[in-house]
């Protein structure tokens, strides 16, 4: 019987106790000593958020599948936990052996949003880790981080001894051999971490240092031993159909977010979209193949006991086979009562069409996400969506008896002006109309529901907008202004409702998204006086992180209004994501010039990812086989 | 077909609440590959009906569920499928194919059986069992109770069918047994439950003792149906074998 980290006392006073107790279907519990290596895998948020999340189920799977290794997990102690945590010194523990962290070998945490930063300080304060990594000693774990927001680690890189930069189906195994030779040989982690930095894929950010020019802007990156590599290559899986992925998923006794089997049937995405980080990061798009896919599909379902199925991507309709796995789904799921839950599927014909099969009689909403209002804006941020493609999608869609529509906008966009602005007020009423003109007032069981959403741009590292300037609070907070005005205006003004998000988490995201290395020494800060669950807008201290960085003399505006020259070097062009920084400003004056670039699909376009010599890369394209 | 499952709730487990330990058996149901019956309509979902919610943190040997199945491979069969897809907190202790007409187990439920233990027995006033005697032997305990519709008095005489003191034995998933055990049976129908803390409460109340949070311990050994009448009552767990 495993004995639980906390006792009944304090689980029966905390909300949810489910989320500590560790014991899900398909967690996996070894002998620990039977194993080499400890490894904790943390996402630094509440247990339903990090349990939805693939990529860690695909590393515990991974992991565990060594013999050597037993990877356990850890998320963030809800803010009732952590109090008492705090109060009674009750260190962070594993939810599988129920062990303190502190007694791990390694300590991996993903990091897949800016906002949980301050919460990657929690997990090791309450883990007894010394939140510097100069501090730590040779009985700490190694604290390695990875996810999106590596591919500008700067700003956190205090806090890390180690990021992998990349997907993290290739070197952990190389990783994890070099730390047994290491401790065998009584090395210390110093001696490990100089010896990984040489590993492909791996930054140890303490060896090396920046030097920066009097504008504040990069001058240069010092190696502090010489052969360092002064350029990191992020990882990347050649074939992802002959890889880890789990068939064995865990399964949460709570509710979570993402509580169905995903199957996730590629990774890239070959549309180039300018403002998404995404898009150029996991590029060359590549597909798993059918077989691999329906011999997934069967065997999570079997072991999970899922209800539902996702397919996971970042455009689902680009997906060459997907006809056919759509069949084989409807045909499997159909007879054990299974949904099929598709989300990023262009609507069209077809997808209409599989959506009927697939969902409810009770239909569903439809989602669109032309990000702007015009087609001047779109073609600025290479969404290949145009007017007559949503409204032919919309009025097909409401023939078949759809009636509630969710579209996505952005505001605050490079090259933005009014007249874009009230675009999305003219689309959402376009669309309204094109309801009255398709269905029949005897068919209406009543208004269409039209939900236009829009979130503030933030210029991501890696994009072509990684130059442009971020909009301030204020700026934000009057498009958003101009936006509900210009609906209120519309004829059909009743049908549609308005959303925005809130402006100042978005100011802040976009510091750290651009953030440099001066920026650890805020977030610690902030940390200190209490931010934590910074995601979370009842917790979100806005008056504290303006504070903060007054007492640490840092410019707000210097990474998020400021305008970046071509030549700027930028806290992350030391990391190579496969995509060239040349391609990055070509796409930038692409944009300002309104020029669309075509999609992977239709025609290279030079990138620099070619180089990895698979996936979309190596298909023949339409214009080679025309 | 329906088929009435008994099962066990223990360690870690016992934090799990009812709508999830729900939620686990439907999928539970879907691992263990059985042909269940789904309803009709738009969103079908399993036919599935639990006996009696048990609170989070007590622990059971005695909680019941029914399904209707489509294709029955034996009770011995079942039982082991269902066990090889648990995990370590629930085990299956029987299954039983109901017959033609038996009512389903969420309304048969008419009493539960308990046994309820406390963490620390030392902090408890002395003579407290003697107390908990004559308080049981009471010819009737007027009580305000707490319901939906605001506050009613009830005798809670009328639901305590059975009160008795005795040594703790070590049930499983516990560390140790407890010095003593209060077994009691109790009201658990539908309309007048009774969960075994209230009574103990209202006792300690009685003796001007506050018991501090989380002091007790609860185990619920068994769920009865009423085979007699309500003034003569024949009590039998769900699965009953004569």
């Amino acid at each position: 019987m495993r004995k639980l980290a906390l006792n009944d006392e304090i689980l029966m006073q905390v909300e949810k106790p489910a989320r500590y107790i560790g014991n899900e279907v398909n967690a996996v519990m070894k002998d620990k000593n039977q194993v080499d290596i400890r490894f904790a895998m943390c996402f630094p948020d509440v247990y339903e958020i990090g349990m939805s999340h693939l990529g860690i189920q695909i590393i515990y799977d991974m992991l565990n599948q060594f013999e050597d290794v037993w990877c356990e997990r850890v998320y963030s102690p809800w803010v009732d936990l952590d109090q008492i945590m705090r109060k009674e010194n009750i260190p962070l523990f594993a939810l599988e052996s129920q062990d303190p962290i502190r007694n791990f070998d390694f300590l991996g945490i993903t990091i897949q949003y800016e906002m949980c930063y301050t919460n990657i300080l929690q997990v090791l304060d309450l883990s007894g880790i010394p939140l510097l990594s100069k501090d730590r000693r040779d009985d700490d774990p190694i604290v390695i981080g990875g996810g999106p927001c590596t591919y500008n680690p700067e700003p956190i890189c205090d806090f890390f001894d180690l990021f992998y930069i990349g997907e993290a189906e290739t070197r952990y195994r190389e990783l994890l051999d070099l730390y047994k030779e290491c401790r065998a040989q009584k090395l210390g982690r110093k001696e490990f971490l100089k010896r990984a930095a040489y590993i492909p894929g791996m930054y140890v950010p303490s060896l090396y240092e920046v030097a920066y020019k009097e504008d504040g802007t990069i001058k240069e990156r010092i190696p502090l031993i010489d052969d360092l590599p002064m350029t990191i290559v992020k990882e990347m899986v050649t074939d992802v159909s002959h890889t880890y992925y789990p068939e064995k998923p865990v399964v949460p006794f709570i509710k979570v977010t993402q509580d169905r089997v995903v199957l996730e049937i590629q990774r890239g995405c070959i549309r180039g979209c300018r403002f998404c980080q995404a898009g150029q990061l996991y590029r060359p798009v590549r597909e798993r193949s059918l077989e691999m896919l329906k011999d997934y599909a069967v065997k999570m379902l079997e072991n999970t006991g899922h209800e539902e199925i996702s397919l996971s991507s970042l455009s689902s309709s680009d997906y060459s086979e997907l006809s056919e796995l759509l069949d084989f789904l409807i045909a499997k799921c159909g007879e054990k009562k299974i949904n099929i839950s598709l989300p990023s599927l262009r609507i069209d014909a077809f997808s209409l069409d599989v959506m009927n099969k697939v969902q409810d009689v009770k239909k569903s909403s439809l989602t669109f996400a032309p990000e702007a209002g015009s087609q001047r804006l779109r073609n600025v941020i290479n969404k290949g969506l145009t007017e007559e493609i949503i409204l032919s999608g919309a009025h097909l869609a409401f023939e078949g008896g759809w009636s509630r529509v969710k579209l996505y906008f952005m505001l605050g966009l490079p090259m933005e002006t009014e007249e874009d602005i009230r675009g999305i007020a003219e689309l959402c009423n376009k669309i309204a109309a094109e309801f009255y003109e398709t269905v029949p007032k005897e068919k209406r069981t009543g208004r269409v529901q039209i939900v236009a959403s829009t979130s503030f741009f933030i210029p991501k590292p890696f994009t072509p907008f990684q130059w442009a300037p971020q909009c301030t609070k204020e700026e934000f907070l009057e498009k958003a202004y101009l936006t509900r005005t210009a609906i209120a205006s519309q004829l059909n003004q009743k049908s549609i409702k308005y959303n925005w998000h809130e402006a100042d988490v978005s100011v802040l995201e976009g510091i750290f998204a651009r953030g440099d290395r001066r920026l650890n020494q805020v977030i610690l800060k902030a940390y200190q006086k209490g931010c934590i669950y910074d995601a979370w807008s009842e917790y979100y201290k806005n008056d504290v992180w303006l504070q903060t960085f007054k007492e640490c003399g840092i410019d707000i505006s210097f990474y998020t209004t400021r305008e970046r020259a071509d030549d700027e070097i930028f806290p992350w062009d030391f990391l190579d994501c496969g995509v060239t920084k040349q391609f990055l400003l070509r796409e930038w004056h692409n944009a300002q010039k309104e020029v669309v670039t075509p999609n992977c699909r239709m025609q290279c376009n030079a990138c620099g990812a070619a180089r990895f010599k698979t996936g979309v890369c190596l298909e023949k394209r339409e214009e080679q086989l025309s | 077909m329906k088929v009435r499952i008994k099962f066990s709730k223990y360690g870690a487990l016992r934090f799990i609440g009812h709508l999830d330990v729900m939620r686990y058996f439907q999928k539970a149901i879907r691992r263990a590959g059985i042909d269940i019956a789904y309803s009709e309509g738009f969103s079908p979902h399993q036919i599935m009906s639990f006996a009696s919610p048990l609170s989070v943190g007590h622990t059971s040997e005695g909680e019941y569920f029914d399904i209707e199945v489509n294709t029955f491979t034996g009770e011995d069969d079942m039982q082991q499928r269902l066990q090889a897809v648990m995990v370590e907190g629930i085990d299956i202790l029987k299954v039983k194919l109901l017959s033609e007409g038996e009512g389903n187990a969420m309304a048969s439920v008419t009493a539960a059986s308990y046994l309820v233990s406390f963490r620390d027995e030392n902090i408890l006033p002395a003579g407290w069992q003697d107390e908990l005697l004559k308080f049981y032997n009471q010819p009737s305990i007027p009580v305000i109770k707490e319901t939906k519709k605001g506050e009613k008095e009830i005798d809670l005489k009328e639901s305590i069918y059975d009160l008795q003191i005795c040594p703790g034995i070590l049930h499983k998933g516990q560390e140790r047994a407890a010095q003593t055990e209060i077994y009691l049976l109790l009201n658990a129908s539908s309309g007048g439950n009774i969960k075994p803390a209230f009574v103990l409460e209202t006792f300690f109340k009685t003796i001007d003792f506050e018991l501090p949070p989380f002091a007790m311990l609860v185990h619920r050994l068994d769920t009865f149906r009423n085979l007699g009448t309500e003034e003569e009552r024949k009590l039998v767990p769900l699965i009953w074998e004569k």
